[in-house]
């Protein structure tokens, strides 16, 4: 059994804000027979307004901040990437291991709804990764993140990569713990995507523009799409690379050293 | 879809309600969906449906309330009422905002027997 998401259990007792509650609700009336059912019954309400005042994403933002203070505590340093399909993530990641795992330890949660493919190919660089499949889910969320967490006991002071399932809608909501979204972007998608898919772009921290080795075949416009990102963000940070050539990557691996800690 | 697992989160802490303000039927939902925020809500109501089938909140309305997105306009110091994320801000056109409401997502209330 669980003790901090309750997984395995029948119901989770606590509060997630740890609110004091009474055995009453305070908003009950007693204008017997005036209800929905229009029925006299003494001494009874019919119907009743009890107040919630609830969060829906309050109990995964609670596991967040679980995931959150874990990783504070092992001074990791977490990112979660998140794109569309095929924009380059896993080859952004293999590639940033194997120039990196040098500077500091790695380890990698991948999600997909299916198969562990991309697991496999974070393997073959020789650092840990725990594979997540969501199954029918479009997204990961901190309970599946803090188990993947618990599993890969990640180093002190070391990297963990989150590459969620490729998806620019869903991913957006959910909180995982990590330090920043990066969401990655690139140049064989439309400039407009920004706008067309704002809650993403507004939930990173930094764009990653991916394969500008293809900007000569490609009418796609750096200036217009960062325009359009800022829109939607007017301080998101903006690197352009490629994974496959390695133009650019420097200042990547800068910005990952500028915000993990030193072990 | 993930109004799917956001429904699923509903129906847990409508569960927890029912334990601890002693209910037993769901008759409505009292939701907050910001014009900002992360879902539709007609996706919403399709998949509250199919996650409350055979619960204690089977056949609840969903009366969904849509507060306004706001933000806080950098340029003209002052809140602004914004539709979508992209839009400018409608004193001077610009995009320096700070979404400040409307990215809501919360149980307000419940009517319940």
């Amino acid at each position: 059994m669980c003790t901090v998401c309750g997984c395995g259990q029948a119901a989770i007792e606590k509060d997630a804000q740890g609110r004091h509650h009474h055995g009453h609700n305070h908003d009950h009336h007693h204008d017997y027979g005036g209800g929905i059912g229009g029925v006299h019954v003494p001494g009874m309400d019919e119907a009743r307004i009890v107040e919630v005042e609830r969060n829906i994403l309050s109990e995964n933002d609670r596991l967040a901040a679980v995931n959150r203070a874990y990783l504070a505590e092992r001074k990791a340093f977490a990112l979660n990437l998140v794109s569309s399909p095929g924009a380059g993530k896993t080859t952004l990641l293999t590639r940033t291991i194997t120039d990196t795992k040098d500077r500091w330890p790695i380890a990698v949660i991948e999600g997909d709804q299916q198969t562990s493919f991309d697991a496999e190919r974070i393997r073959e660089t020789g650092v840990p990764a725990v594979q997540v499949n969501t199954g029918k889910g479009c997204h990961l969320d901190a309970h599946m993140v803090g188990h993947a967490l618990e599993t890969l006991a990640p180093a002190e002071g070391g990297l963990v990569f989150i590459e969620n399932v490729g998806n620019l809608v869903c991913p957006a909501a959910f909180d995982l713990g990590e330090a920043h979204k990066v969401v990655v972007l690139s140049v064989t998608e439309g400039a407009d995507k920004p706008l067309k898919y704002p809650d993403m772009f507004h939930a990173a921290d930094l764009m990653v523009l991916n394969k500008i080795d293809l900007l000569p075949h490609v009418g796609f416009d750096v200036e217009l799409c960062i325009e359009f990102a800022r829109r939607i963000h007017p301080d998101l940070e903006v690197l352009p690379l490629s994974a496959t050539s390695g133009e650019g990557l420097a200042a990547w691996y800068d910005w990952i050293s500028a915000g993990a800690r030193p072990a | 879809m993930h109004e799917m697992s956001l429904c699923e989160s509903m129906l847990r802490i409508i569960e927890d309600e029912a334990k601890r303000q002693e209910f037993s039927k769901v008759r409505i939902v009292h939701l907050e969906v910001g014009a900002l925020g992360h879902v539709e809500p007609e996706a919403i109501r399709f998949c509250f449906k199919a996650v409350t089938h055979g619960t204690i909140a089977e056949d609840a309305e969903l009366e969904i309330l849509c507060p306004p997105g706001q933000a806080w306009c950098m340029t003209c110091s002052t809140t602004v009422e914004v539709s979508a994320r992209y839009d400018p801000c409608p004193r001077c056109g610009g995009h320096q905002l700070q979404v400040t409401g409307g990215n809501e997502l919360r149980i307000k209330d419940l009517e319940v027997d």
